[in-house]
């Protein structure tokens, strides 16, 4: 089941999606087995249950009653349950292979980009594509620039790439197409941790500049995901 | 008390129901591609339907055992053979120590499934013993089996009565229930998606009408399917958002791609129609090459089916309590 909330990638469609997620998940909905929220939409995977009710249709129309009952209860607010969690970033060089073509994109120097992408906090929309795998947004216009026309077939661990206003962090080698940026000496992803994901649906991100000297001793003493 | 891999098969993993519950983190659920025969052959050997089954697609893996067990073989027919003898389908079977389990050319299906009773000694991995290639998590070592790669069995049985065992077991009569086996039908039941209307009238008409290829690219993550192209009336931007075991998504070459068990939790195409639960099975028996056609149904017709399915597998689960009855009584005591 899909809940559509909006036809747009906005922080206030992202956070009516991230508040009905969360007033869903704490409604514990018989059936539901997981609820993953989107840019615009909130997913439910069910099992259908046999009907509890003799004059509803199908399990699909016992369920929309009872998703239907649960958000007019009205929504939690998101940051009674967002947190905001710190991303230390190297910043260009070696870490960074696109800062420079971002940097012709955008009009701005190198400077003026990490100046940006610290600048503000950005919210995790959803998680997707590969496991703690994050969209990041909404960031200022400047930073509305298209993926590369050629995706990379590998792209390493902890890198900040960005595109349409996005940031992701690649949380381990996979292809993309976004713009590298910088990279984070952080895990993103570990399936012995709990939980596994570093970051989640709803948190606040603050990307945090450091230097190489910075990264390597941050890549050396990991911190824990929790 | 382990088995042992002497040939591994073309692609063999172990899977379960899936690793629920971790989608809105971008984990995959994976799992059996045929849920109907995973359950089945669970349920044969006296085992929760939830245990993990080892998966072979298109070839066998040929397997030793050095401990007396009892296994049960379902889904594509591979022609399964004890110690060069053809063994039964669908049926718990006793295996000796020393026992060999090979398999011969496919007669049918693409995905054999194997259950032992009492599963197989795996590492959970966030709750689940799916095997996830792609992040090379969860199964035997996150990874399809290799030769000489050796499985610990959670209970082996006795020794001393394997004999008296076969034929108790033997002796059972398993009556499988319609909704339980797969009915040769040509076509695949889909539910139109809400964009569904996006689509051109032809495409949609072609989508009910022509025949699909499967092609050979197709595998645990998505079906592609060669056919008539499918359009959008109008060109639009799709923002991501989740997908499933069942989408049918369309990218801009109009040629459609059905999501398999191991689809990512996300995707950004337009999406025309789910493949009705009920019928995903038959299509995990579908072997690239293969054509389909679909037929456009309900929601409430495909829940109804799927409803009728499960209660099919409890019913079975009930009529089937003696082999767990006698599994219980020849299991070894391990100290």
């Amino acid at each position: 089941m899909s809940l559509d909330f909006g036809d747009d990638i906005s922080s206030v469609t992202g956070r009516i999606c991230l508040r009905a997620a969360a007033a869903l998940r704490s409604a514990s909905l018989p059936g539901v087995i997981d609820i993953t929220p989107s840019f615009n939409s909130v997913a439910l995977q069910y099992t259908p249950q046999a009907k509890s009710k003799p004059d509803s249709a199908c399990a699909f129309d016992e369920l929309s009653e009872t998703v239907r009952a649960v958000l007019k209860e009205g929504l939690p607010e998101l940051d009674d349950h967002s947190r905001v969690v710190d991303i230390p970033v190297c910043y260009g060089g070696q870490y960074g292979p696109d800062l420079d073509e971002v940097c012709a994109r955008t009009g701005l120097t190198s400077e003026q980009v990490v100046k940006q992408h610290t600048g503000n906090l950005g919210m995790v929309f959803m998680l997707g594509f590969a496991p703690g795998l994050p969209y990041i947004g909404v960031h200022d216009a400047v930073f509305a620039i298209p993926r590369r026309d050629t995706p990379r077939t590998a792209v390493p661990a902890g890198s900040v790439a960005i595109a349409n206003r996005q940031t992701t962090i690649y949380p381990n080698l996979l292809p993309g197409g976004w713009h590298i940026i910088g990279a984070t000496p952080l895990q993103m992803f570990d399936v012995n941790q709990t939980p596994p994901s570093r970051l989640m649906p709803g948190d606040q991100v603050k990307f945090i500049s450091i230097t190489p000297e910075q990264y390597e001793h941050l890549k050396q003493h990991p911190r824990p995901i929790a | 008390m382990s088995l042992r891999v002497l040939k591994p098969g073309m692609l063999s993993t172990f899977q379960d129901l899936g690793r629920t519950g971790f989608q809105h983190l971008g984990v995959p659920t994976a799992g059996a591609m045929d849920r109907r025969a995973h359950q089945l052959a669970n349920l044969l050997v006296g085992n929760d339907m939830s245990a993990a089954t080892l998966e072979m697609t298109l070839t066998g893996a040929t397997i030793e055992f050095d401990v007396p067990c009892c296994i049960a073989i379902t889904g594509a027919n591979l022609n399964p053979c004890i110690n060069d003898q053809p063994a039964p389908m669908n049926r718990p079977l006793v295996m000796r120590a020393g026992d060999r389990l090979s398999f011969g050319s496919r007669s049918f299906g693409a995905r054999t499934y194997l259950a032992v009773h009492g599963g197989y000694t795996l590492a959970p991995v966030l709750a689940s013993n799916s095997t996830y290639l792609r992040s090379g998590i969860g199964g035997f070592n996150g990874r399809a089996l290799k030769k000489d790669d050796q499985i610990d069995l959670n209970i082996p049985l006795t020794n001393s009565t394997l004999d008296d065992l076969a034929q108790d077991l033997w002796n059972i009569r398993i009556y499988l229930p319609a909704a339980i086996t797969i009915s040769p039908r040509e076509r695949v039941r889909i539910i139109k998606s809400n964009q569904w209307p996006d689509f051109t009238p032809e495409s949609c008409a072609a989508m009910l009408t022509e025949a699909f290829r499967i092609s050979p690219d197709s595998e645990r993550m998505g079906y592609r399917l060669t056919g008539p192209k499918l359009s959008l009336t109008q060109p639009r931007q799709m923002i991501s958002e989740a997908t499933t075991f069942g989408t049918i998504q369309v990218p801009a070459d109009g040629q459609p791609i059905v999501l398999m068990a191991d689809t990512q939790t996300t995707g950004g195409y337009p999406k025309i129609a789910y493949v009705a639960t009920v019928d995903l099975p038959r299509l995990a028996q579908m072997a690239p090459g293969d054509y389909l056609k679909f037929e456009a149904v309900t929601l409430f017709e495909a829940q109804r089916r799927d409803l009728a399915r499960q209660q099919a597998f409890e019913t079975l689960a009930q009529t089937l309590t003696p082999i767990n009855n006698l599994l219980a009584t020849h299991a070894s005591v391990t100290e």
